[in-house]
Protein backbone atom coordinates (compact mmCIF):
# COMPACT_ATOMS: atom_id res chain seq x y z
CA UNK A 1 0.00 0.00 0.00
CA UNK A 2 1.27 3.45 -1.09
CA UNK A 3 -0.07 6.23 0.30
CA UNK A 4 1.02 10.26 -0.30
CA UNK A 5 -0.47 13.12 1.30
CA UNK A 6 0.14 16.30 -1.04
CA UNK A 7 -1.06 19.33 -2.00
CA UNK A 8 -3.18 19.11 -4.98
CA UNK A 9 -1.26 21.82 -6.84
CA UNK A 10 2.22 19.41 -6.54
CA UNK A 11 0.21 17.03 -7.64
CA UNK A 12 -0.59 19.01 -10.62
CA UNK A 13 2.77 20.20 -11.36
CA UNK A 14 4.01 16.77 -11.20
CA UNK A 15 1.78 15.70 -13.76
CA UNK A 16 3.07 18.72 -15.86
CA UNK A 17 6.74 18.20 -15.50
CA UNK A 18 6.06 15.15 -17.28
CA UNK A 19 4.71 17.21 -20.03
CA UNK A 20 7.82 19.78 -20.91
CA UNK A 21 8.54 17.51 -24.38
CA UNK A 22 4.86 18.56 -25.36
CA UNK A 23 4.42 20.19 -28.88
CA UNK A 24 5.08 24.14 -28.76
CA UNK A 25 1.69 25.88 -28.57
CA UNK A 26 1.15 29.86 -29.00
CA UNK A 27 -1.70 31.10 -26.84
CA UNK A 28 -3.04 34.18 -28.14
CA UNK A 29 -5.42 35.45 -25.47
CA UNK A 30 -3.68 35.45 -21.54
CA UNK A 31 -4.81 37.75 -19.63
CA UNK A 32 -2.49 39.54 -16.92
CA UNK A 33 -4.09 41.38 -13.77
CA UNK A 34 -2.52 44.24 -11.76
CA UNK A 35 -1.39 42.79 -8.26
CA UNK A 36 -2.98 46.02 -6.56
CA UNK A 37 -5.12 49.28 -7.49
CA UNK A 38 -1.94 51.22 -7.24
CA UNK A 39 0.23 48.85 -9.40
CA UNK A 40 0.08 51.43 -12.10
CA UNK A 41 1.04 54.62 -10.42
CA UNK A 42 4.99 54.32 -11.21
CA UNK A 43 3.44 54.54 -14.79
CA UNK A 44 0.82 57.54 -14.38
CA UNK A 45 1.96 61.50 -14.00
CA UNK A 46 1.26 62.36 -10.72
CA UNK A 47 -1.71 64.52 -12.27
CA UNK A 48 -3.48 61.77 -12.96
CA UNK A 49 -2.74 59.72 -9.90
CA UNK A 50 -4.48 62.60 -8.13
CA UNK A 51 -7.10 62.62 -10.31
CA UNK A 52 -7.88 58.45 -9.53
CA UNK A 53 -7.98 59.03 -5.92
CA UNK A 54 -10.23 62.20 -5.88
CA UNK A 55 -12.81 61.20 -8.86
CA UNK A 56 -11.91 57.94 -9.50
CA UNK A 57 -12.87 56.20 -12.90
CA UNK A 58 -15.85 56.89 -14.91
CA UNK A 59 -17.30 54.20 -17.73
CA UNK A 60 -19.67 55.28 -20.70
CA UNK A 61 -21.71 52.58 -18.80
CA UNK A 62 -22.40 54.73 -16.19
CA UNK A 63 -23.36 54.27 -12.42
CA UNK A 64 -20.75 51.06 -12.55
CA UNK A 65 -17.55 50.25 -11.63
CA UNK A 66 -17.03 46.90 -12.70
CA UNK A 67 -18.55 44.63 -15.43
CA UNK A 68 -22.24 44.98 -16.82
CA UNK A 69 -22.44 41.10 -15.40
CA UNK A 70 -21.41 39.41 -12.36
CA UNK A 71 -19.10 36.68 -13.32
CA UNK A 72 -18.96 32.71 -12.88
CA UNK A 73 -15.95 32.51 -10.46
CA UNK A 74 -14.42 35.31 -8.45
CA UNK A 75 -12.36 37.56 -10.69
CA UNK A 76 -13.94 35.67 -13.69
CA UNK A 77 -11.16 33.32 -13.18
CA UNK A 78 -10.11 29.53 -12.53
CA UNK A 79 -9.94 28.86 -8.77
CA UNK A 80 -6.55 27.13 -8.98
CA UNK A 81 -5.00 29.94 -10.44
CA UNK A 82 -4.85 32.51 -7.42
CA UNK A 83 -1.08 33.22 -7.22
CA UNK A 84 0.37 31.82 -4.06
CA UNK A 85 1.82 34.85 -2.82
CA UNK A 86 -1.42 36.33 -3.00
CA UNK A 87 -2.94 38.71 -5.62
CA UNK A 88 -5.48 38.63 -8.05
CA UNK A 89 -5.60 35.64 -10.63
CA UNK A 90 -3.26 36.36 -13.62
CA UNK A 91 -1.17 39.24 -11.45
CA UNK A 92 2.20 36.79 -10.73
CA UNK A 93 4.40 36.11 -13.51
CA UNK A 94 6.43 33.70 -11.62
CA UNK A 95 2.84 31.17 -11.28
CA UNK A 96 1.84 32.14 -14.67
CA UNK A 97 4.80 30.68 -16.11
CA UNK A 98 4.60 27.69 -13.56
CA UNK A 99 0.77 26.80 -14.09
CA UNK A 100 0.29 27.95 -17.86
CA UNK A 101 3.60 28.72 -19.85
CA UNK A 102 6.06 26.08 -18.63
CA UNK A 103 3.39 22.84 -18.44
CA UNK A 104 1.69 23.91 -21.65
CA UNK A 105 5.25 24.55 -23.52
CA UNK A 106 3.43 27.77 -24.67
CA UNK A 107 5.78 29.32 -27.27
CA UNK A 108 4.27 32.50 -27.47
CA UNK A 109 1.88 33.93 -25.44
CA UNK A 110 -0.21 37.56 -26.22
CA UNK A 111 -1.13 39.63 -23.33
CA UNK A 112 -4.32 40.86 -23.64
CA UNK A 113 -5.00 43.17 -20.83
CA UNK A 114 -8.28 44.10 -19.55
CA UNK A 115 -10.23 47.15 -17.49
CA UNK A 116 -7.03 48.64 -18.90
CA UNK A 117 -8.23 52.62 -19.74
CA UNK A 118 -10.58 52.21 -22.65
CA UNK A 119 -14.55 53.56 -23.00
CA UNK A 120 -13.24 55.77 -20.04
CA UNK A 121 -15.50 59.39 -20.38
CA UNK A 122 -12.58 61.17 -19.83
CA UNK A 123 -10.51 60.88 -22.93
CA UNK A 124 -7.18 62.35 -21.55
CA UNK A 125 -7.31 59.90 -18.16
CA UNK A 126 -8.14 57.13 -20.86
CA UNK A 127 -5.20 57.70 -22.95
CA UNK A 128 -2.87 58.22 -19.88
CA UNK A 129 -3.82 54.68 -18.49
CA UNK A 130 -3.34 53.24 -21.53
CA UNK A 131 0.11 54.31 -22.05
CA UNK A 132 0.59 53.13 -18.54
CA UNK A 133 -0.45 49.88 -19.04
CA UNK A 134 1.43 49.32 -22.24
CA UNK A 135 4.79 50.35 -20.13
CA UNK A 136 3.43 47.61 -17.42
CA UNK A 137 3.19 45.47 -19.97
CA UNK A 138 6.65 45.64 -20.91
CA UNK A 139 8.00 46.44 -17.03
CA UNK A 140 6.25 43.46 -15.42
CA UNK A 141 5.75 40.98 -18.35
CA UNK A 142 7.56 40.75 -21.82
CA UNK A 143 10.84 42.10 -20.47
CA UNK A 144 11.10 39.40 -17.63
CA UNK A 145 10.04 36.47 -20.01
CA UNK A 146 10.34 36.38 -23.77
CA UNK A 147 7.80 34.01 -24.63
CA UNK A 148 5.33 36.37 -24.07
CA UNK A 149 4.19 39.64 -26.16
CA UNK A 150 1.78 42.63 -25.47
CA UNK A 151 -0.97 44.55 -27.19
CA UNK A 152 -0.65 47.96 -27.61
CA UNK A 153 -4.02 49.10 -25.34
CA UNK A 154 -5.44 52.18 -26.72
CA UNK A 155 -7.78 55.11 -25.68
CA UNK A 156 -10.87 53.72 -28.32
CA UNK A 157 -12.72 56.48 -27.93
CA UNK A 158 -10.77 59.06 -29.25
CA UNK A 159 -9.34 57.59 -32.41
CA UNK A 160 -6.62 60.53 -32.52
CA UNK A 161 -5.12 59.69 -29.46
CA UNK A 162 -5.25 56.25 -29.78
CA UNK A 163 -2.85 56.50 -33.00
CA UNK A 164 -0.37 58.58 -31.61
CA UNK A 165 0.05 55.70 -28.75
CA UNK A 166 0.04 53.26 -31.51
CA UNK A 167 2.97 55.56 -33.70
CA UNK A 168 4.62 55.62 -30.62
CA UNK A 169 4.93 51.49 -29.74
CA UNK A 170 5.20 51.18 -33.29
CA UNK A 171 8.57 48.79 -33.88
CA UNK A 172 8.43 48.48 -30.19
CA UNK A 173 9.24 44.14 -30.48
CA UNK A 174 6.90 43.94 -26.80
CA UNK A 175 3.99 44.28 -28.58
CA UNK A 176 2.48 42.44 -31.60
CA UNK A 177 -1.03 44.23 -31.98
CA UNK A 178 -3.39 46.78 -31.07
CA UNK A 179 -5.94 46.44 -28.66
CA UNK A 180 -9.90 47.05 -28.58
CA UNK A 181 -12.91 45.49 -27.30
CA UNK A 182 -16.45 44.90 -29.09
CA UNK A 183 -18.27 46.76 -26.70
CA UNK A 184 -17.98 50.26 -27.77
CA UNK A 185 -19.77 53.53 -27.99
CA UNK A 186 -20.51 53.01 -31.87
CA UNK A 187 -20.02 49.95 -34.42
CA UNK A 188 -16.15 49.92 -34.79
CA UNK A 189 -16.70 50.23 -38.37
CA UNK A 190 -17.47 54.06 -37.72
CA UNK A 191 -15.23 57.02 -38.89
CA UNK A 192 -14.59 57.80 -35.09
CA UNK A 193 -12.48 54.42 -35.18
CA UNK A 194 -10.25 55.19 -38.41
CA UNK A 195 -7.44 57.02 -37.24
CA UNK A 196 -6.91 53.07 -35.07
CA UNK A 197 -6.74 51.24 -38.11
CA UNK A 198 -4.36 53.26 -40.45
CA UNK A 199 -1.71 53.75 -37.76
CA UNK A 200 -2.03 50.04 -37.06
CA UNK A 201 -2.01 49.81 -40.92
CA UNK A 202 1.17 51.81 -41.31
CA UNK A 203 2.67 50.01 -38.31
CA UNK A 204 2.38 46.57 -39.75
CA UNK A 205 0.08 45.46 -36.50
CA UNK A 206 -3.01 43.73 -36.24
CA UNK A 207 -5.69 45.05 -34.77
CA UNK A 208 -7.65 42.62 -31.78
CA UNK A 209 -11.12 42.97 -30.79
CA UNK A 210 -11.46 41.21 -27.67
CA UNK A 211 -15.06 40.31 -25.91
CA UNK A 212 -16.24 42.53 -23.62
CA UNK A 213 -15.74 46.86 -23.37
CA UNK A 214 -17.53 49.71 -21.56
CA UNK A 215 -19.41 51.48 -24.16
CA UNK A 216 -22.49 51.44 -22.44
CA UNK A 217 -24.28 49.59 -25.08
CA UNK A 218 -25.82 46.61 -24.19
CA UNK A 219 -24.91 43.05 -25.33
CA UNK A 220 -27.51 42.19 -27.34
CA UNK A 221 -29.12 44.33 -30.09
CA UNK A 222 -32.34 43.43 -28.01
CA UNK A 223 -31.67 45.14 -24.94
CA UNK A 224 -29.72 44.67 -21.61
CA UNK A 225 -30.55 40.74 -20.74
CA UNK A 226 -31.18 39.27 -17.26
CA UNK A 227 -28.40 36.27 -17.08
CA UNK A 228 -24.70 36.49 -16.79
CA UNK A 229 -25.49 33.19 -19.67
CA UNK A 230 -26.93 35.10 -22.14
CA UNK A 231 -24.08 37.61 -21.63
CA UNK A 232 -21.47 35.12 -22.41
CA UNK A 233 -23.64 34.23 -25.87
CA UNK A 234 -23.82 37.80 -26.10
CA UNK A 235 -20.29 38.25 -27.30
CA UNK A 236 -20.89 36.72 -30.48
CA UNK A 237 -23.63 38.78 -31.32
CA UNK A 238 -21.70 41.83 -30.22
CA UNK A 239 -18.73 40.82 -32.50
CA UNK A 240 -20.96 39.86 -35.93
CA UNK A 241 -21.90 43.50 -35.43
CA UNK A 242 -18.57 44.78 -35.19
CA UNK A 243 -17.41 42.87 -38.15
CA UNK A 244 -20.34 43.57 -40.20
CA UNK A 245 -19.94 47.34 -39.64
CA UNK A 246 -16.33 47.13 -40.35
CA UNK A 247 -16.74 46.03 -43.74
CA UNK A 248 -19.63 47.81 -44.52
CA UNK A 249 -18.73 50.78 -43.51
CA UNK A 250 -15.45 50.20 -45.92
CA UNK A 251 -12.68 49.89 -43.35
CA UNK A 252 -11.23 46.96 -45.43
CA UNK A 253 -11.68 48.38 -48.39
CA UNK A 254 -9.56 51.93 -47.00
CA UNK A 255 -7.42 49.52 -45.23
CA UNK A 256 -6.55 46.57 -47.29
CA UNK A 257 -3.51 45.69 -45.46
CA UNK A 258 -5.50 46.26 -42.15
CA UNK A 259 -5.51 42.65 -39.91
CA UNK A 260 -7.99 42.08 -37.89
CA UNK A 261 -8.06 39.26 -35.02
CA UNK A 262 -11.89 38.54 -33.53
CA UNK A 263 -11.13 37.39 -29.80
CA UNK A 264 -12.95 34.88 -27.34
CA UNK A 265 -16.34 35.69 -29.25
CA UNK A 266 -16.50 32.37 -31.17
CA UNK A 267 -16.11 31.70 -34.89
CA UNK A 268 -18.53 28.92 -35.43
CA UNK A 269 -21.15 32.00 -36.61
CA UNK A 270 -18.62 33.50 -39.05
CA UNK A 271 -19.55 31.09 -42.37
CA UNK A 272 -23.74 31.89 -41.85
CA UNK A 273 -22.99 36.33 -41.50
CA UNK A 274 -20.76 35.95 -44.61
CA UNK A 275 -23.36 34.63 -46.31
CA UNK A 276 -25.92 36.87 -45.39
CA UNK A 277 -24.18 40.05 -45.94
CA UNK A 278 -22.76 38.79 -49.29
CA UNK A 279 -26.74 38.06 -49.63
CA UNK A 280 -27.63 41.84 -49.03
CA UNK A 281 -24.91 43.11 -50.93
CA UNK A 282 -25.68 41.67 -54.03
CA UNK A 283 -29.21 43.13 -53.63
CA UNK A 284 -28.28 46.64 -51.77
CA UNK A 285 -25.08 47.45 -53.13
CA UNK A 286 -25.87 50.82 -54.12
CA UNK A 287 -25.96 51.89 -50.80
CA UNK A 288 -22.82 50.85 -50.05
CA UNK A 289 -20.87 51.64 -53.27
CA UNK A 290 -17.67 51.82 -51.36
CA UNK A 291 -17.80 48.22 -50.39
CA UNK A 292 -16.41 46.86 -54.10
CA UNK A 293 -16.08 43.26 -53.71
CA UNK A 294 -18.38 40.59 -51.76
CA UNK A 295 -17.99 41.09 -47.58
CA UNK A 296 -17.17 37.73 -47.64
CA UNK A 297 -13.70 38.18 -49.43
CA UNK A 298 -12.49 41.22 -47.25
CA UNK A 299 -13.10 38.68 -44.36
CA UNK A 300 -11.63 35.93 -45.93
CA UNK A 301 -8.45 37.97 -46.75
CA UNK A 302 -8.16 40.02 -43.72
CA UNK A 303 -9.59 38.49 -40.25
CA UNK A 304 -8.61 35.74 -38.33
CA UNK A 305 -10.01 34.17 -35.10
CA UNK A 306 -8.75 33.17 -31.95
CA UNK A 307 -9.97 29.40 -30.70
CA UNK A 308 -11.38 29.71 -26.90
CA UNK A 309 -14.26 29.40 -26.30
CA UNK A 310 -13.96 26.49 -28.98
CA UNK A 311 -16.49 25.76 -30.24
CA UNK A 312 -17.70 22.15 -29.06
CA UNK A 313 -20.45 21.01 -31.27
CA UNK A 314 -21.88 17.53 -31.11
CA UNK A 315 -20.60 16.00 -34.41
CA UNK A 316 -17.01 16.92 -34.93
CA UNK A 317 -17.50 16.51 -38.83
CA UNK A 318 -19.49 20.15 -38.15
CA UNK A 319 -16.70 21.65 -36.50
CA UNK A 320 -14.52 20.70 -39.26
CA UNK A 321 -17.08 22.04 -42.05
CA UNK A 322 -17.01 25.22 -40.11
CA UNK A 323 -13.36 25.81 -39.57
CA UNK A 324 -12.89 24.37 -43.49
CA UNK A 325 -15.23 27.12 -44.55
CA UNK A 326 -12.94 30.09 -42.17
CA UNK A 327 -9.63 28.36 -43.36
CA UNK A 328 -7.20 26.04 -40.82
CA UNK A 329 -4.74 29.15 -41.90
CA UNK A 330 -7.02 31.42 -39.32
CA UNK A 331 -7.67 30.26 -36.39
CA UNK A 332 -5.24 31.36 -33.47
CA UNK A 333 -5.21 29.19 -30.46
CA UNK A 334 -6.06 30.95 -27.41
CA UNK A 335 -6.34 29.67 -23.35
CA UNK A 336 -7.93 32.90 -22.10
CA UNK A 337 -5.76 32.34 -18.72
CA UNK A 338 -6.61 33.00 -15.95
CA UNK A 339 -10.38 33.10 -16.48
CA UNK A 340 -12.88 30.45 -15.48
CA UNK A 341 -14.04 29.49 -19.30
CA UNK A 342 -9.99 28.36 -19.83
CA UNK A 343 -9.51 26.41 -22.93
CA UNK A 344 -7.09 23.06 -22.08
CA UNK A 345 -4.79 22.63 -25.13
CA UNK A 346 -5.01 18.84 -25.17
CA UNK A 347 -8.49 18.51 -25.15
CA UNK A 348 -10.11 21.20 -27.62
CA UNK A 349 -9.33 19.91 -30.77
CA UNK A 350 -10.89 16.44 -31.80
CA UNK A 351 -8.65 13.80 -33.92
CA UNK A 352 -9.25 13.45 -36.86
CA UNK A 353 -7.15 16.71 -38.13
CA UNK A 354 -3.94 16.48 -39.93
CA UNK A 355 -0.27 16.91 -38.84
CA UNK A 356 -0.57 20.28 -40.72
CA UNK A 357 -3.31 22.09 -39.71
CA UNK A 358 -2.53 20.65 -35.98
CA UNK A 359 0.08 22.73 -36.55
CA UNK A 360 -1.33 25.25 -37.89
CA UNK A 361 -4.00 25.67 -35.44
CA UNK A 362 -1.99 25.27 -32.73
CA UNK A 363 1.34 27.60 -33.25
CA UNK A 364 2.29 28.55 -37.34
CA UNK A 365 -0.97 30.69 -37.78
CA UNK A 366 0.19 32.92 -34.84
CA UNK A 367 3.71 32.98 -35.30
CA UNK A 368 3.28 33.89 -39.10
CA UNK A 369 0.48 36.63 -38.04
CA UNK A 370 2.43 38.04 -34.83
CA UNK A 371 5.83 38.35 -36.95
CA UNK A 372 7.22 35.71 -34.63
CA UNK A 373 10.11 33.47 -36.02
CA UNK B 1 -10.34 -3.75 -4.35
CA UNK B 2 -7.50 -2.68 -2.18
CA UNK B 3 -8.34 -0.36 1.05
CA UNK B 4 -6.50 2.96 1.72
CA UNK B 5 -6.27 4.36 5.00
CA UNK B 6 -7.17 8.15 4.73
CA UNK B 7 -6.83 9.95 7.94
CA UNK B 8 -7.92 9.45 11.83
CA UNK B 9 -11.60 10.39 11.92
CA UNK B 10 -10.59 13.60 13.88
CA UNK B 11 -8.92 14.89 11.17
CA UNK B 12 -11.56 14.95 8.35
CA UNK B 13 -14.32 16.72 9.86
CA UNK B 14 -18.02 17.63 8.37
CA UNK B 15 -17.35 20.22 5.41
CA UNK B 16 -14.00 18.84 4.87
CA UNK B 17 -11.82 17.14 2.21
CA UNK B 18 -8.53 15.80 1.86
CA UNK B 19 -6.56 15.51 -0.91
CA UNK B 20 -3.87 12.38 -1.76
CA UNK B 21 -2.65 10.49 -4.40
CA UNK B 22 -3.02 7.00 -4.39
CA UNK B 23 -1.07 4.51 -7.40
CA UNK B 24 -0.72 8.10 -9.62
CA UNK B 25 -4.22 8.42 -9.11
CA UNK B 26 -5.76 12.03 -7.59
CA UNK B 27 -8.12 11.34 -5.23
CA UNK B 28 -10.37 13.70 -2.76
CA UNK B 29 -12.34 12.77 0.18
CA UNK B 30 -14.97 14.54 1.41
CA UNK B 31 -16.70 14.26 4.54
CA UNK B 32 -19.99 15.44 3.81
CA UNK B 33 -22.43 15.73 7.24
CA UNK B 34 -21.06 12.61 8.53
CA UNK B 35 -20.57 10.32 5.38
CA UNK B 36 -17.76 10.06 3.40
CA UNK B 37 -16.97 10.14 -0.33
CA UNK B 38 -13.90 9.33 -2.46
CA UNK B 39 -13.48 10.94 -5.90
CA UNK B 40 -10.86 11.08 -8.60
CA UNK B 41 -9.84 14.65 -8.13
CA UNK B 42 -9.70 15.56 -12.30
CA UNK B 43 -12.87 16.85 -14.26
CA UNK B 44 -13.90 14.69 -17.04
CA UNK B 45 -14.55 17.73 -19.38
CA UNK B 46 -11.49 19.17 -19.51
CA UNK B 47 -9.23 17.70 -16.71
CA UNK B 48 -9.18 20.28 -14.26
CA UNK B 49 -8.51 19.49 -10.44
CA UNK B 50 -12.51 19.15 -10.03
CA UNK B 51 -12.48 18.26 -6.21
CA UNK B 52 -10.50 22.18 -5.52
CA UNK B 53 -14.25 23.71 -6.72
CA UNK B 54 -16.70 25.07 -3.94
CA UNK B 55 -19.13 23.03 -2.95
CA UNK B 56 -22.63 24.05 -3.46
CA UNK B 57 -26.42 22.53 -3.66
CA UNK B 58 -28.63 22.03 -6.67
CA UNK B 59 -30.48 24.61 -8.01
CA UNK B 60 -33.38 23.00 -9.61
CA UNK B 61 -36.66 24.30 -11.52
CA UNK B 62 -39.91 22.73 -12.58
CA UNK B 63 -41.55 25.99 -13.92
CA UNK B 64 -39.71 29.22 -14.53
CA UNK B 65 -39.55 31.41 -11.57
CA UNK B 66 -39.68 28.28 -9.38
CA UNK B 67 -36.29 27.50 -7.80
CA UNK B 68 -35.81 24.58 -5.15
CA UNK B 69 -32.18 24.44 -3.74
CA UNK B 70 -31.69 21.26 -2.44
CA UNK B 71 -28.29 19.12 -1.71
CA UNK B 72 -26.82 22.00 -0.15
CA UNK B 73 -23.04 20.95 0.39
CA UNK B 74 -23.46 17.61 -1.58
CA UNK B 75 -22.61 19.25 -4.92
CA UNK B 76 -19.13 19.77 -6.79
CA UNK B 77 -18.38 22.37 -8.78
CA UNK B 78 -15.77 22.59 -11.26
CA UNK B 79 -12.86 25.48 -10.55
CA UNK B 80 -12.63 26.40 -14.18
CA UNK B 81 -15.80 25.46 -15.89
CA UNK B 82 -18.37 25.54 -13.16
CA UNK B 83 -19.56 21.88 -13.94
CA UNK B 84 -21.63 20.42 -11.17
CA UNK B 85 -21.25 16.64 -10.14
CA UNK B 86 -22.46 15.06 -7.18
CA UNK B 87 -20.49 13.81 -4.44
CA UNK B 88 -22.12 10.47 -3.48
CA UNK B 89 -22.50 8.93 -7.07
CA UNK B 90 -20.01 11.27 -9.20
CA UNK B 91 -22.58 11.30 -11.68
CA UNK B 92 -22.77 15.02 -14.02
CA UNK B 93 -25.89 17.46 -13.44
CA UNK B 94 -24.69 19.22 -16.91
CA UNK B 95 -24.08 15.75 -19.22
CA UNK B 96 -25.08 12.90 -16.78
CA UNK B 97 -25.38 10.60 -20.19
CA UNK B 98 -21.61 11.42 -20.83
CA UNK B 99 -19.61 12.50 -18.21
CA UNK B 100 -19.46 10.84 -14.85
CA UNK B 101 -16.65 11.21 -12.40
CA UNK B 102 -15.28 8.18 -10.87
CA UNK B 103 -16.59 8.02 -7.43
CA UNK B 104 -14.62 5.30 -4.81
CA UNK B 105 -16.23 3.93 -1.87
CA UNK B 106 -15.44 5.50 1.48
CA UNK B 107 -16.16 4.84 5.21
CA UNK B 108 -14.74 4.61 8.69
CA UNK B 109 -13.39 1.45 10.19
CA UNK B 110 -12.07 0.61 13.92
CA UNK B 111 -8.63 1.09 14.19
CA UNK B 112 -7.90 -1.96 15.76
CA UNK B 113 -8.78 -3.11 12.00
CA UNK B 114 -6.77 -1.19 10.01
CA UNK B 115 -3.55 -2.09 11.50
CA UNK B 116 -4.05 -5.76 10.69
CA UNK B 117 -2.86 -7.27 7.99
CA UNK B 118 -1.95 -5.26 4.87
CA UNK B 119 -4.16 -2.16 5.84
CA UNK B 120 -1.14 0.06 7.36
CA UNK B 121 -1.31 3.25 6.39
CA UNK B 122 2.42 4.35 5.54
CA UNK B 123 2.71 8.31 5.95
CA UNK B 124 -0.20 8.12 9.27
CA UNK B 125 0.24 7.35 12.59
CA UNK B 126 -1.66 4.79 13.17
CA UNK B 127 -3.21 5.08 16.99
CA UNK B 128 -5.11 1.74 17.06
CA UNK B 129 -8.02 3.35 19.58
CA UNK B 130 -8.67 5.38 16.79
CA UNK B 131 -11.20 5.47 13.82
CA UNK B 132 -9.56 5.82 10.31
CA UNK B 133 -11.97 6.75 6.96
CA UNK B 134 -10.76 4.10 4.31
CA UNK B 135 -11.02 4.50 0.71
CA UNK B 136 -11.63 1.12 -1.80
CA UNK B 137 -9.90 1.59 -5.37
Amino acid sequence: MNIQFRESLEAASSLTAKNATKTAIADCDIHPARASRTELYPYLAKRWQHHLEVYGVHAYQGMMDGPPYPKAQPNASRRDAYPPEGGPQGSSLSFMQKQLLDPNNVQLGVLNPLNSGQGIRNHELSAALCSAINDWQIDKWTSKDKRLKGSIVVGNEDGLSAAAEIRERAGDKNFVQVLLLSRNVEPLGQRRYWPIYQAAEEAGLPVGVHAFGFGGNPITPSGWPSYYVEEMVGHSQCQQSALASLALEGVFERFPKLKMVMIEAGFGWAPSLAWRLDNVWQRLRSEVPHVKRPPSEYIREQVWWTTQPMEDPERREDLFDVINWIGWDRLLFATDYPHWDYDEPSRVLPAGVSEDNREAFYLGNAKKLYGIS
Amino acid sequence: MARHVIAPVDELPPGTRKFLEIDGRPIAVFNIKGEYFGLMNRCPHQGAALCEGPLIGLAQSSDPGEIEYTKLGEIIRCPWHGWEFDIRTGQSYCDPRRFRVKAYPAHVEPGTSVVKGPYVAETVTVKVESDYVVVEL
